[in-house]
């Protein structure tokens, strides 16, 4: 028994020498990310979520990152880590990130512009474009303009929705509060939970389908 | 992941398993003829046709050699990739060889009908690769490696390998084909079939062996189409 707390102790302190190390290694390149390092990870973004960050239907729908707010990729990548958002591929994926990396990461998107892919039933549009802009106030839900903006392109933490993909949007508004806000931190998520739970399903693929054409 | 480990047994259960597994091949071999015959009168005037593929991928269409299994492929795939063959750009030496003439009359409506009628044939495991590198790959193919920018290959190929749309099924495909294609998008072949060329430079050797001795073992229990 004595051996293992003596050994616990001793890696205790090997891990505080190598964090304290690490911390000034952070500190030392805080928006230093090589341009070699940047293109790597952006290819590997891209491989999923479309080569110019359109999105991509793959078994499941990876969604649109071209034209996103920076601030809102970032809150998202950090919920990944935390478990706030649950997505066990997205874990992984984002907690290798170093913080320069992610405003790197984020500062591309932003600038990318690409087509929306399309791909959206047509019949829901009319209704959908009626609860983007006005919304359904016997239904109590509110206008989605109010906060993502009469063009869909969101502001801060607020996301862009233009262009996003029909199946991703319908998936992450049928199960928001599933996916979302988890734990007990808290979480600027909580802002849509009930307007997601007022929400009907026709409703939802109304939402989806409009916003997917939107540039 | 049970059914896998259920495999990885001893020497003894080895043998067991075998004559076992035997019993099984030919049952099944039994219902993939009452299958064939079924699909038969689908496509009663193209016997000729699909006599013309089974020559190599076999007459259950399971694969033989370096020809892959066609069996449970899905059809949109099977139909995609004639016509890239027919265009020319799938152009690994294999296919260059065997399938470009294969596909240089084919018709679009032929195209579509053999895809129906081979995705619609029940596939059979390959079971081919190493047992022992299958937790290595299966972990690749789940989470991949985001310290090496590798990406998972669950996010469009689905949670059992099983392919959705035109996005193949790699479950239990033969080793050395899933292999063979890894390596060969690294090498530049086939390169319009993007994002796959990217993915797969980044893959090392060890890396595509274990991910191909993984999918080699997987199977489908009841076919989702």
């Amino acid at each position: 028994m004595k051996v293992v707390s003596l050994r616990l102790a001793l890696q205790t302190a090997v891990l505080a020498i190598v964090f304290s190390v690490a911390g000034r290694a952070e500190d030392s390149r805080t928006v230093t990310v090589s341009k070699q390092e940047l293109q790597a990870k952006l290819e590997y973004c891209k491989t999923c979520h479309g080569l110019s960050g359109q999105g991509y239907r793959g078994y499941f729908p990876m969604p649109r990152l071209a034209g996103q707010q920076p601030t809102y990729l970032e809150n998202q990548l950090r919920a990944f880590i935390e478990r706030r958002r649950k997505n066990p591929v997205m874990f992984n994926v984002a907690h290798v990130l170093s913080p320069s990396m992610v405003a790197a990461l984020a500062e591309h998107f932003r600038e990318l512009n690409p087509n929306p892919i399309g791909g959206a039933p047509k019949e829901p549009l009319a209704l959908g474009k009626t609860i983007y802009d006005e919304g359904l106030p016997e239904a109590n839900i509110a206008a989605c303009s109010a906060c993502h903006g009469p063009e869909a392109k969101g502001k801060d933490e607020i996301p862009r929705l233009a262009g996003q993909l029909f199946p991703y949007t319908e998936k992450v508004l049928t199960n928001w509060d599933k996916e979302r806000g988890l734990g007990s931190a808290k979480d600027t998520s909580a802002i849509m939970v009930p307007t997601t739970h007022n929400l009907t399903h026709s409703q939802i693929a109304a939402i989806a389908a409009y916003i997917s054409n939107l540039k | 992941m049970n059914r896998i480990a259920l495999q990885v047994t001893g020497f003894d259960e080895c043998i067991s398993a075998r004559t076992w597994i035997m019993k099984r091949i030919k049952s099944k071999i039994a219902i993939l003829a009452i299958a064939s015959l079924a699909a038969g009168p689908l496509l009663a005037d193209e016997s000729v046709r699909v006599r013309n593929c089974t020559w190599c991928h076999g007459i259950s269409a399971q694969g033989f050699s370096t020809a892959p299994r066609l069996a449970g492929q899905r059809y949109q795939y099977i139909e995609n990739q004639l016509l890239s063959f027919k265009e020319h750009s799938r152009d690994n030496p294999l296919s260059k060889q065997y399938m470009w003439g294969a596909t240089a009359n084919l018709s679009p409506q032929t195209a579509h009908d053999l895809a129906a009628y081979f995705s619609a044939l029940p596939p059979q495991a390959a079971n081919d690769g190493d047992r022992e590198l299958v937790a290595a790959g299966r972990t690749i193919y789940e989470e991949g490696i985001a310290e090496s920018n590798i990406v998972s290959c669950l996010v469009c190929h689905g949670p059992n390998g099983e392919g959705v749309r035109e996005i193949p099924r790699l479950g239990g495909l033969s080793y050395s084909y899933l292999k063979k294609r890894l390596e060969q998008w690294g090498e530049g072949f086939h390169a319009a079939a993007e994002p796959m060329p990217q993915i797969a430079s980044q893959l090392s050797p060890n890396q595509i062996e274990a991910l191909a001795s993984y999918l080699s073992f997987i199977e489908y229990d009841s076919l989702e189409r």
